[in-house]
């Protein structure tokens, strides 16, 4: 009697002792709708599975290239997962801050057999990167602003006899630039090479600065669309995950414009350097987080389209709700009809020049 | 008297002189101090100043180029950069070296992102280059295999550039004795092949601080092979037979073949990879940017541009920060002067008032402070906003027209009204805990000698208030000269400060080097108003109370 309640007591213990040496997991993420998408598509289901693996969330992927540069260069590197934009990413693996891996030792195999190589295709735009979604970053308007004709085109954001009043634009070159010169009759395969010229780059800021002073300039996601919410824009540019919540999420009057937005990835990358036993447990989680029903997952909670081609059928709808994904996703057909493609390699060679132009115009 | 100059100096009870002892009680009074002290300057100095020293220190520092392209910046020294042709032959031969070199350890990246900062496209043209420059140390791989298969094993190589020393303390290592042995080069080695031995010098650091194999036992890397035919190549004969050790033999037999081989063109082979390598502007980048130390960050900070032909003045329309170092200073002054304007009436009522109402008065003050910045600042977006609560009850009184709202945020008034409200208490306090110690019956002795109010104020009080005044203006401007977060929510384009700028190119552009030189200017020029601070209102005029 008293021996197994003694052994018990010792197996409860031993329980104990096993569940307070659980590992933990740092993913960085972006915070907001998108963080919660990955914590219910993958995060979640991964604890399920593993009780002994603890997932802490840093939302710090907006500075994640330096925050990262700063670790390396410390030699105190705290986290194991980095999500990031495919921009970033490039600077990460050019820095060797970032691993390079091999899709198909890392990535599961499609249900259908394909290889993750084949399956993500051109997505892994380099070698260090594991993309998660795509999304596009385009303009919302206020329906109850524009009268009966909502603009279709892109270049009615520098309309602004048709349509007067302030719109939001990013406060950084990128995307502005391709658009200016997009309504500015430059035919869209010679944009990046227009853009390269000293003439180009001061031809588009002439474009952008038709509608400069009607410009109220953002730098973080959230502000377009409170800005339209609020009515102090007509029209403004954010990500389209952003517009979806606003419209849907919050009912508000606003509508979305798909035409040639520009269209990126996000996913994940693993810090250069990781000891080996985290980097074994960061690759088992993204093997799991990273196959195809767990990227269609990710779409029932936000409008972000799965970066695998076998997950799109899968998308359904919103989770717990009867609206349908599809009509939101930058991916569905109807929407992606004149898409511009982010030149990820240009802006890597031309983001510090431009921007010190743009800024300079900015203030001047 | 007289008894004083015999004796000589005065001494203490023990017979040292008076002032030897005096000093030594005095110098150990100091150790003891000073060792009580020592905590909190160890923390301060390791915490605080060693990080910020380094940090300004990347404002000039610029070792990445000669360390990622040692030969080539030796071989490029030569070169003409105003002679309108690109380098010759051998500089693209140590190129191809250095190159793969690099690569091997991805330096060539980082080095790409280094450059770009001074010249676009060479991120891109270093990114692409790392990918073809392999094919041409592969190249050479198959010429050495097919002349001895020797050659692909790495104990040739050990066996032909490892000094005599360090083949022995090497043999028979394993990963589990420890770190392996240090690499030391053949002498003779060294002298006439110096790119092999250079390249092999970081072929085993790499397979040492790697630790899993001997650098004997890992594979060479293709570019060890590129840079022995070139050295070969370049090598007297007698130079090469003086080789000795285990390889000797195997080396020349290689250098026989070699003579016979076609020599391929370095020149054209990297300008196949990407034209970039052709353009005059990249190799004028390159030796402009040699040097360990540069003062190119500095000289982009104030807007110049080092060219080939000397410093000069950046285009016009790249010209920034000159420009935000000017608006940074004056708005500072001016949102000072509207703290003081705001807070100095606040801080007298505060000092004037019976002590139970000044304190539920100033926790209205202090109740900022307890909110977050960022609460702060979003609030006064709700209420400067064109359909913001202000232009609403504007509109409503009719005093302005619906159509055109007043324009008070996203530019110069916003970030003036935000930061000046979020610096107010740091004018107040100051100035009510020196206010609280001005006696009121000087103001009454004042006026019943027959002063006005003004008089009795402007002459008698204020001068005493002084004090406050300076340290709530130091604090505020300080403070104010350094923020970003406001300025960058509220302040458009035109509200923004230098600080945003250094934010930027610490947390997004990532050029450190940049950031370092910005904020050590304005580091330098807080400490300069500091200084004429202090010679026209003397800091020991200033107090916090």
């Amino acid at each position: 009697m008293k021996l197994t309640s003694i052994l018990a007591a010792t197996t409860a213990l031993t329980m104990a002792a096993g569940a307070a040496s659980a590992v933990d997991l740092t993913l960085v993420s972006w915070g907001g709708a998108y963080q919660k998408s990955q914590l219910k598509a993958y995060a979640e289901p991964y604890m399920a599975m593993h009780p002994d693996v603890n997932i802490i969330w840093d939302e710090s992927s907006a500075e994640a290239v330096a925050k990262l540069r700063a670790m390396h260069e410390a030699g105190n590197l705290t986290w194991d997962l980095v999500d990031v934009d495919a921009a970033d990413s490039f600077r990460l693996c050019d820095e060797g801050l970032a691993l390079e891996y091999e899709p198909n030792d890392l990535l599961a195999p499609a249900p259908d057999g394909t290889s993750a190589a084949d399956d993500f295709g051109a997505q892994i735009v380099n070698a260090c990167y594991i993309p998660q979604i795509v999304y596009s970053t385009t303009f919302g308007y206020r329906t109850d602003m524009v009268g009966d004709t909502p603009p279709s085109n892109i270049c009615d954001v520098f309309d602004l006899e048709k349509y007067p009043g302030k719109r939001s634009l990013e406060k950084r070159p990128i995307n502005n630039m391709e658009w200016a010169l997009l309504c500015d009759g430059v035919a869209k395969d010679d944009i990046y090479s227009v853009l390269a010229t000293d003439e180009g780059q001061q031809q588009a800021l002439a474009k952008l600065g038709t509608i400069k002073d009607q410009v109220i300039w953002w730098s973080a996601g959230a502000d377009t669309p409170q800005l339209l919410a609020d009515g102090e824009v007509v029209m403004g540019s954010t990500y389209n995950g952003r517009l979806f919540s606003a419209i849907v999420e919050q009912n508000q009057p606003i509508g979305m414009l798909w035409d040639a937005q520009v269209f990126s990835f996000d996913g994940w990358v693993i810090p250069a350097d990781l000891p080996e036993d985290r980097l074994a447990l960061v690759k088992d989680f993204l093997f799991f987080a990273t196959d195809t029903q767990r990227l269609a997952d990710q779409a029932k909670y936000i409008s972000y389209g799965p970066a695998r081609a076998s997950s799109a059928p899968l998308v359904g709808k919103l989770d717990g709700t009867d609206i349908d994904m599809a009509p939101y996703m930058p991916t569905d057909p109807a929407n992606a009809q004149n898409v511009f493609y982010y030149n990820f390699e240009f802006w890597a060679d031309y983001r510090d020049d431009i921007d010190a132009k743009f800024q300079a115009w900015l203030a001047g | 008297m007289s008894d004083m100059t015999d004796t000589g100096p005065m001494r203490a009870a023990d017979g040292t002189p008076l002032k030897k002892s005096l000093a030594r009680a005095l110098r150990r009074q100091k150790l003891r101090a000073l060792a009580l002290i020592a905590p909190l300057l160890i923390f301060v100095l390791v915490t605080f100043v060693v990080p910020i020293g380094d940090m300004l220190f990347r404002s000039v520092e610029n070792q990445i180029v000669s360390d990622t392209l040692p030969n080539t910046i030796q071989r490029l020294a030569g070169w003409n950069p105003d002679s309108g042709e690109i380098p010759d032959e051998a500089v693209f031969a140590a190129l191809a070296v250095d190159f793969q070199a690099a690569a091997e350890e991805k330096n060539h990246t980082k080095l790409g992102t280094r450059l770009n900062y001074e010249n676009p496209g060479m991120s891109s043209l270093f990114r692409k280059t790392g990918r073809g420059a392999d094919d041409i140390g592969k190249n050479f791989q198959k010429t050495f295999t097919g002349f001895d298969k020797a050659w692909g094993k790495g104990e040739a190589w050990a066996a032909l550039l490892g000094s005599d020393k360090w083949l022995a303390a090497t043999e028979g290592w394993t990963k589990d004795a420890g770190p392996e042995p240090k690499f030391s080069a053949r002498d003779e080695a060294e002298f006439a092949l110096p790119l092999t031995t250079g390249v092999y010098r970081s072929f085993a650091r790499v397979a040492r601080a790697d630790g899993k194999k001997a650098a004997a036992d890992t594979k060479p890397w293709p570019v060890l092979f590129n840079a022995l035919a070139e050295d070969i190549s370049s090598a007297s004969p007698e130079a090469i037979a003086a080789i000795g050790g285990p390889s000797a033999d195997l080396l020349k037999s290689a250098a026989q073949g070699l003579s016979s081989a076609e020599p391929i063109s370095y020149k054209d082979t990297f300008v196949a990879i990407d034209k970039g390598w052709a353009d005059l502007g990249t190799w004028q980048t390159i030796q402009a940017y040699a040097g360990d130390y540069t003062p190119g960050y500095f000289l982009n900070a104030v807007d110049l541009e080092k060219g080939t032909d000397g410093i000069k003045k950046r285009p016009d329309q790249q010209r920034i920060y000159l420009m935000l170092f000017w608006r940074t200073i004056w708005m500072s002054m001016l949102i000072t002067g509207c703290c003081l304007l705001l807070g100095y009436p606040v801080a007298w009522i505060l000092a004037n008032l019976r002590a139970s109402t000044a304190n539920v008065l100033m926790i209205l003050v202090l109740l900022p402070f307890w909110t977050s910045l960022l609460v702060r600042t979003s609030a006064w977006k709700v209420l400067l906003q064109q359909q913001g609560v202000i232009n609403d009850v504007l509109v409503w009184l009719g005093l302005v027209d619906d159509a055109n709202r007043l324009v008070l945020i996203n530019n110069q008034f916003g970030t003036i009204v935000a930061m000046t409200h979020i610096l107010l208490p740091f004018m107040i306090l100051p100035l009510y805990s020196v206010m609280k110690t001005i006696p009121p019956a000087y103001l009454r002795a004042a006026k019943s000698l027959g002063a006005t109010n003004w008089t009795a104020f402007w002459r008698v009080y204020f001068p005493q208030s002084v004090p406050g005044i300076g340290a709530g203006a130091i604090l505020c401007y300080i403070l104010a000269i350094g923020y970003y977060i406001t300025p960058e929510l509220v302040g458009g384009t035109q509200g923004v400060f230098i600080s945003n700028r250094i934010a930027f190119h610490i947390s997004s552009s990532l050029n450190w080097g940049l950031a370092a030189a910005l904020g050590a200017i304005l580091l330098g020029a807080v400490l300069l108003l500091y200084y004429v601070y202090d010679k026209i209102v003397g800091i020991d005029n200033v107090k916090l109370g």
